[in-house]
């Protein structure tokens, strides 16, 4: 019982509520920098009541349970992680064994939708969309899950987020060293291609591919891949906050540290998404696959030296 | 008026159809989203897909060649949508009203909401036409009650 409220508070009001208000934020600044005005406060939450209204459509000839299950999939995924991620942070003794490895599979869980909608969905540049979502995964697990090794080295090999936080209590935050910056730095790019912005919106590239993967998508299933990207904008940085700067905490003049902390990241993502200009998948592979897995193993090499 | 035709007045996503058009009713489109007019204030974003789209906006003199497409991509469309016919060629086929290749204006073919005249018309006036489409929603569901 306690956990269905949890999963109902945590994982959809907190992550929607908190996530409406970043993408807001990002679509604001981004206005801004472009000398534009930007759309009001609710925007992102009126576009998502909209989509709801609107008429359902499934193109002819595609697999329906898999065209309709699949935004589902991906909602859940990112709903328990948000879950798991808020009862950590606000009460770390929560934590169980093995919860981050937990939490690293279910981050999976959106892409993996968002590919399965896209080739359930039969439509050639969905397909397309849905491929270079796949290789863009293949692209950046590796060094997101090298750049995790270094929290784990640092916290003394656990693999519970609980541990991880109370170390960063206790000492000081893991970006406050050599490997934790090198590292930090890995994951900032690896979140910016799972959340799919600039430069690394491949799968979806509006001009190229109209769409990409969502592109048969209307009404209520286009909503809920909608939510589950604002909901992404919340968790991931949030998660990012956790591993490498102490989570959020809610005390004293820590809560302010903290906080800053977190809007430092969401800045990053949105200065990064503004200031560059779209990928080619073979580049994006080979950016991943070399300069960015060459950090992410010198951090770890660095953790395991103690620095 | 209900939660859900209110955030649909708030947020409609523009989807861009040129019917055979000389382009210069698409720049004056494009125009509409720079820094100058800023649509995106009103909520409204050009989208690239027909799937997502609230606001079907034609632009160009309809071509026999075209009036197959505009058929399919307006039966596609997630109801409701609201279309708007941009430049004098699909109000009326300005110039090319005696063409061969341009047997009937964009009314005849689907149903119209909002005009804009002009050739092409300034963006001012394409704002202005989609806010009065927007005018029109309300009135007629006012109306209804």
């Amino acid at each position: 019982m306690e956990m269905i409220l949890y999963f109902i508070l945590f994982g959809f009001i907190v992550s929607t509520l908190v996530g409406a208000l970043i993408s807001w934020i990002d679509r604001k600044v981004t206005a801004r920098l472009q000398y534009r005005v930007g759309p009001p406060l609710l925007q992102p939450i009126i576009d998502l009541v909209k989509l709801f209204g609107k008429e359902l459509l499934i193109p002819k000839g595609a697999s329906k349970i898999t065209f309709l299950s699949s935004p589902i999939i991906g909602l859940v995924g990112i709903a328990i992680v948000s879950t798991l991620l808020c009862m950590i942070n606000i009460w770390p003794e929560k934590t169980f064994f093995g919860d981050l490895i937990v939490v690293i599979y279910f981050l999976i869980l959106p892409s993996l939708s968002i590919i399965l909608g896209g080739i359930a969905s039969k439509n050639p540049l969905a397909s397309i969309g849905s491929s270079r979502e796949i290789k863009l995964v293949l692209a950046y697990e590796l060094p997101f899950i090298l750049a995790i090794i270094v929290p784990i080295l640092k916290s003394g090999l656990t693999i519970q987020i609980g541990q991880i936080i109370g170390y960063q209590a206790a000492n000081q935050a893991i970006a406050w060293s050599l490997s934790g910056v090198l590292s930090f730095i890995v994951i900032l790019l690896c979140i910016q291609a799972k959340l799919g912005l600039v430069p690394f919106d491949i799968a979806e590239a509006e001009t190229e591919l109209a769409g990409g993967a969502v592109i048969e998508y209307s009404g209520p299933a286009l909503a809920i891949f909608k939510l589950m990207k604002l909901m992404m904008l919340f968790v991931l940085p949030f998660f990012m906050s956790i591993m490498f700067l102490g989570g959020l905490n809610f005390t004293g003049v820590g809560a302010v540290k903290s906080l800053l902390g977190f809007l430092l990241i969401i800045v990053l993502i949105i200065v990064i998404r503004n200031t560059n200009p779209r990928l080619r998948v073979d580049q994006a592979l080979r950016f991943f696959w070399g300069p960015v897995t060459i950090l992410s193993i010198i951090a770890v090499i660095l953790a395991t030296r103690g620095l | 008026m209900s939660i859900k035709l209110k955030a649909l007045l708030k947020s409609p996503w523009v989807f861009h159809l040129s019917t055979g058009s000389c382009n210069n009713c698409d720049i004056e489109l494009l125009d509409c989203l720079t820094p100058r007019f800023d649509i995106e204030r009103f909520g409204m974003v050009l989208i690239g897909s027909i799937k997502h789209a609230d606001v079907l906006v034609c632009t160009g003199s309809v071509t026999r060649k075209c009036i197959p497409r505009i058929k399919e991509v307006y039966e596609l469309a997630p109801r409701p949508i609201i279309v708007v016919a941009i430049g004098e060629c699909s109000l009326s086929r300005g110039m090319f009203i005696d063409s061969y290749n341009c047997p009937v204006p964009l009314d005849k073919i689907i149903p119209v909401d909002v005009y804009v005249p002009g050739c092409p018309p300034k963006p001012e006036a394409i704002i202005a036409g989609v806010t009065k489409a927007i005018e029109k929603i309300r009135k007629s569901i006012k109306e209804k009650k």
